[in-house]
């Protein structure tokens, strides 16, 4: 009762401090941009002659990728730098004294943040993702393989890394934390691009690199189990294993093991915030 | 014996039969509570009560761990040490917590939620049941009728805190919790508060007022705790500490007999023809006028007799610089088994 109040305030304050508002503007700008550029695609005049339309869709499912990476860095940064100030923000301006001396407990009010959180990304993710899926259908004809996966995945990452942001905002600064969160999040996925070159190249050693950062913080791996959902079957095999490395394309579907290490993943970071949360003096 | 007082207060709000006519726990019992921050210690082995309905003043200079305990007492900060029950329940309980009202010294409202809506969140979260008219009351009490479709963020620091008196007031409290109430008030919005307190003694709501006015503490409060240094300097009822008073007697012709006379009613000091008489603090009343009827039959004329009360302020300054010896009272919870 207490988390559902607590995460429709925070939803409240999404929609009050108009962060809300300014997503959907930079949507549209952005869908607007895309549904332009795609529906270009189709008859361009390459080098290599007139785009076929098959050839069209092999870019689209691409760029789609790009793009979709461009709405999960939205929402990450987004829902970051919305966690970064709720716990240690509100310690510091004091609006955590009155509400935590209420009759409630701290794991509640954590709860009913990260609930909040948790509604306004995915729920961005999934409509973003959404419209962006039907543009590119309208304007090329593509439909990714499985858009309901990739959308989840996208979500499961936003979720990662909102937790990330909660438990760094419940130990340093507001301000702190959303950077950080945000460097992690990029470092992952120029851990993970370094790791697919490495992969390509068949060196081992460099691969490890994107493997370990995979598993240290599950953004990266489930962006590309969003990317491999998304993008067309053919593509990879048309792009050749030269290109294997290319950073908006995935090669394998996520595992069940990977998917249930980012379960675990979660519930031991939400874990770890809640008792840092619980022994903080406020 | 902390420990087993607690266990006490426990039992007896455990709601067994027999103890229905017992009367209720304090509304405020710790017992040796310390805090360290690093290496200062803030708090160290503060004991106190506040009984049901008593108005209980915390003073003391800045830093002497006031808000420190007051937060220790909410569950917001964790002692090292001591015990807390709140209403009797233990503080690391949240149910302690749901029919006190609270006033931070930092008080902040979200600034995108309007007053009314602030009240509506704080009833919720105390799980209490409200109508929508006592909430608008609420509001009207603390001078904000007007402004309670206002967001927040658009409120004077004056009018924030009166919020804040209205988000403690709302869901019912037993207890109040007054950290500074008007440190950011005008005088008009003190004599509210002073207003306000009253009005919650005589209906039987236990208050904890922090307050650096002493003069506000003095007029609404039944027993004060001064802090120093994060210890209990001194505590008791305003009777208890002030009791020290004196009485100023200008007399002429006083020989050996008569200064012998005055040293009998307590300690004398004297000043030309002024001798000041220390009274003690459970003089019945016949004291002075039964000292002035021996001085005029030993021949002594009497020109002037004047009580002096000693203030709270002096008491205070008097404690705090130790030029007085300290009388703690002794802490137990107030329920007897």
């Amino acid at each position: 009762m207490i988390a559902l109040t607590v995460a429709a305030l925070t939803l409240r304050e999404a929609f009050r401090r108009r962060v809300v508002w300014a997503l959907l503007v930079l949507t549209l700008v952005l869908l607007v941009l895309s549904g332009w550029g795609f529906s270009k695609l189709i008859g361009l005049d390459t080098d290599l002659g007139t785009m076929t339309s098959g050839e069209a869709r092999l870019i689209a499912s691409v760029l789609l990728n790009l793009i979709m990476f461009g709405f999960s860095l939205i929402a990450a940064i987004g829902t970051a730098f919305l966690a970064g100030p709720t716990l240690s923000g509100e310690v510091e301006s004091g609006q955590a004294l009155a509400i935590l001396a209420r009759p409630v407990r701290r794991s509640s009010v954590l709860l009913g943040k990260w609930l909040g959180l948790l509604t306004f990304g995915c729920g961005y993710v999934a409509l973003a993702g959404l419209a962006q899926l039907l543009v590119v259908r309208w304007a090329v004809g593509y439909w990714p393989p499985e858009p309901a996966t990739g959308l989840l995945l996208l979500a499961a990452e936003t979720v990662v890394l909102l937790t990330l942001a909660l438990l760094l905002s419940s130990v340093v600064s507001p301000m702190a934390s959303g950077i950080i969160a945000v460097g992690l999040f990029g470092a992952t996925w120029v851990a993970g691009v370094v790791g697919g070159i490495g992969g390509a190249l068949g060196n081992e050693g460099v691969e490890r690199v994107g493997s370990v950062s995979r598993v240290v913080l599950p953004t990266d791996g489930l962006w590309r189990g969003a990317m491999n959902a998304f993008q067309d079957p053919f593509a990879l095999a048309q792009m050749g294993q030269g290109e294997a490395g290319f950073p908006f394309l995935s090669d394998a579907p996520l595992t069940a093991a990977y998917l249930a290490w980012a379960a675990i993943w979660i519930a031991v970071v939400w874990g770890l915030t809640a008792l840092s949360f619980q022994r903080r003096d406020v | 014996m902390a420990s087993a007082d607690a266990a006490t207060v426990r039992g007896v709000t455990s709601g067994a039969v027999g103890l229905a006519d017992l009367p209720p726990s304090p509304a405020v019992w710790c017992s040796g509570l310390r805090k360290r921050y690093g290496r200062r210690t803030a708090v160290d082995d503060v004991s106190f009560t506040v009984g049901r309905g008593e108005v209980v003043g915390l003073l003391g200079p800045n830093g002497a761990g006031k808000t420190s305990v007051i937060k220790m007492l909410l569950g917001l900060v964790r002692p090292d040490a001591g015990e807390v029950l709140l209403l009797g329940r233990p503080s690391s309980d949240p149910r302690s917590r749901s029919a006190v009202g609270y006033l931070p010294e930092l008080f902040r409202y979200q600034p995108w939620l309007t007053a009314s809506e602030v009240l509506d969140l704080h009833v919720k979260l105390a799980g209490a049941d409200v109508p929508r008219v006592e909430r608008r009351q609420c509001l009207a009490l603390v001078g904000l009728a007007e402004r309670s479709g206002d967001r927040v963020g658009g409120f004077s620091k004056g009018m924030q805190q009166r919020l804040g008196l209205a988000v403690a007031l709302v869901a019912r409290p037993e207890l109040v919790v007054l950290d500074e109430p008007t440190s950011a008030l005008d005088p008009l919005g003190r004599v509210d508060v002073r207003d306000i307190v009253l009005s919650l003694k005589s209906r039987g709501v236990a208050v904890l007022l922090n307050s650096h006015l002493i003069g506000e503490v003095e007029r609404v409060c039944d027993r004060v705790v001064i802090l120093d240094q994060g210890r209990v300097a001194a505590s008791g009822t305003l009777a208890e500490l002030l009791g020290q008073r004196e009485v100023r007697l200008r007399l002429a012709g006083a020989d050996q007999r008569a200064e012998a006379r005055l040293r009998t009613a307590g300690a004398m000091s004297r000043s030309g023809d002024w001798f000041t008489v220390q009274l003690a603090s459970d003089d019945d009343g016949v004291t002075v006028p039964d000292l002035v009827r021996d001085l005029v039959g030993f021949g002594v004329r009497v020109h002037a007799v004047e009580p002096v009360r000693i203030s709270l302020e002096e008491r205070l300054l008097a404690v705090l610089r130790h030029e007085e010896p300290s009388h703690e009272e002794p802490d137990k919870p107030g329920v007897e088994p």
